[in-house]
């Protein structure tokens, strides 16, 4: 796929997400008037109602706030078994996500990974951060 | 609480019935509305040629005006409002407090399903990667919804250490029920440990935490006081109703153990007058068995956390101290994709007393709560009386 067509992925507000996700970083918004993180994004800060929106690199830490091992496929790609999980990041905004590279709790800490994808952009998920932080 | 201006005008519900249940070879969804709608309206002593509002939803877009036309009903009053599987539970509100004001006076709500038969009716994961769900959920591989269902239920276990033959507890409540409705689609025995051994899914969930997937559906009519004494049956008082919805992402639910149920319940038994005491027999959305476990902390039969140890010992089963899924429920009886109605119409048979051997002896009080979406997204609870 050509660069033009990347970076028509995902939406008008999404798509510094994905072009930060290009080069495997982890971005959220952040209102400069009030502090608060919010994801996805939103034209303004759904706590204060400011324009004074940024894009942020998160730490790309959080802790697991749910998770679900799949013994059945979801459909094509999808291989049971396989954990889909809530992370809440460090800023405080959850992603829903995918756990990899081991096996955590309810609670554990966990850092973001890229997984690649073909004709998108690479996709944010998690691996066990191991003897926590 | 304020209760409302408007309900000095008492509101009923005249008639009841469900379409045919099951497997429907012999029918469409719109026959079968249509079959619904003419037997609900028969116990209601009307006929269609009264209905003055409609209330569908998940019958294709516009789900008022095309079951409008195939009935011949020009309304003054349609509502298509989609809030998921508990929409008839809030079509019940928004029919009392149009039908209060006087701006319809014979509201139907209907619905039919044939998702068993077709299996048509399967949410398809979004794979549009315009689309929030596209860019940011379904690339996880979540299977809709016992995944989205599963997150709430491992949270839970979490934090309040539920197990899962608590969560069991609730499917073999249903069964238990079940076996005592001769229109349910499952009636063989079982125990906790049949659960327990039956297939992993999405853990916390196996097979039988997770309803079934049948053909079905039903039609119930709202009515003034005065309408409802031609009914062939005795009339059910709508004492109150209310609905609220949080979320329809996964990543934007604010409390797993917490649901919109809540405030739906709080709404309702705030405009009935009512308490989680003094309800006979309840009728929960349970499309799994742990949903039912939060329905039971949101309505306040339990504090929070205590749903696990509250469903021991078979306290929603039949002879238990609440008596739950009275006709099998969506786990045992029938899951035709949006279960509210058959919640409504058993509701109101308990209340009139026509039963059969499940009947709870002298029900005064039944409670309705729905729920849609795909992580309790949204709720609406509505209360009956037999007066």
């Amino acid at each position: 796929m050509s660069d033009a067509a990347k970076e028509e992925f995902g939406d008008p507000l999404s798509r510094p997400f994905w072009r930060a996700a290009e080069r495997r970083q982890l971005v959220v918004q952040r209102c400069a008037a009030c502090g608060r993180h919010q994801f996805y994004p939103r034209p303004f800060c759904l706590g204060c109602q400011s324009d004074r929106i940024e894009w942020v690199k998160a730490s790309g830490t959080g802790t697991v706030y749910s998770q679900s091992r799949l013994h059945m496929s979801a459909g094509p790609g999808f291989e049971p078994p396989y954990v889909v999980a809530v992370v809440e990041l460090d800023e405080g905004p959850r992603l829903v996500t995918n756990i990899v590279g081991g096996d955590c709790n309810i609670g554990d800490a966990v850092r973001v990974t890229w997984r690649d994808r073909v004709g998108a952009p690479p996709l944010p998920v998690f691996e066990p951060v191991r003897g926590g932080r | 609480m304020a209760r409302s201006p408007s309900l000095d005008s008492a509101v009923y519900i005249a008639g009841v019935a469900e379409t045919p249940l099951g497997k429907v070879v012999d029918q469409t969804e719109l026959s079968m509305v249509a079959l619904a709608a003419r037997e609900a309206l028969a116990e209601a002593g009307m006929t269609l040629k009264d209905v003055d509002g409609i209330f569908v939803n998940y019958m294709g877009e516009e789900g008022s005006v095309q079951v409008g036309e195939y009935l011949g009903i020009r309304p003054r009053y349609g509502d298509s409002t989609d809030v998921g599987g508990g929409s008839f539970e809030a079509f019940i509100h928004h029919a009392m407090l149009a039908i209060a004001a006087g701006r319809c006076e014979v509201a139907l709500i209907t619905y039919a399903s044939r998702q068993r038969t077709r299996r048509g009716r399967q949410r398809q994961q979004a794979a549009d990667t315009y689309t929030l769900n596209g860019q940011f959920e379904a690339p996880f591989g979540l299977l809709m919804p016992i995944t989205h269902y599963a997150l709430l239920a491992a949270r839970r276990m979490h934090e309040f250490g539920i197990t899962p033959a608590q969560m069991a507890e609730v499917a073999v409540a249903a069964r238990r029920w079940a076996q005592l409705n001769p229109k349910a689609w499952s009636r063989d025995p079982l125990t906790v440990d049949d659960v327990l051994a039956s297939p992993m899914i999405s853990e916390p969930y196996r097979k039988l935490d997770c309803c079934l997937v049948t053909d079905g559906g039903g039609a119930v009519v709202v009515t003034t006081k005065a309408r409802a004494r031609d009914a062939a049956k005795p009339a059910i008082r709508v004492l109150g109703a209310g609905e609220s919805h949080t979320q329809w992402h996964v990543s934007q639910v604010p409390d797993m153990t917490v649901s919109p149920g809540a405030i739906a319940a709080r709404d309702a038994f705030g405009m009935a007058g009512i308490k989680a005491a003094d309800v006979d027999v309840l009728e929960p959305y349970d499309n799994f068995t742990g949903a039912v476990l939060q329905h039971l902390e949101d309505l306040g039969f339990c504090g929070r956390g205590e749903a696990g140890a509250f469903v021991e010992g078979g306290r929603l089963a039949p002879g238990g101290g609440l008596p739950a899924m009275t006709q099998g429920g969506g786990l045992s009886y029938c899951h035709p994709g949006a279960l509210g109605i058959l919640l409504l119409i058993e509701a109101v048979r308990q209340l009139r007393g026509e039963a059969g051997e499940r009947q709870v002896p002298g029900a005064k009080i039944a409670v309705a709560h729905g729920i849609g979406g795909m992580t309790h997204s949204a709720s609406a609870t509505v209360v009956l009386a037999r007066e």
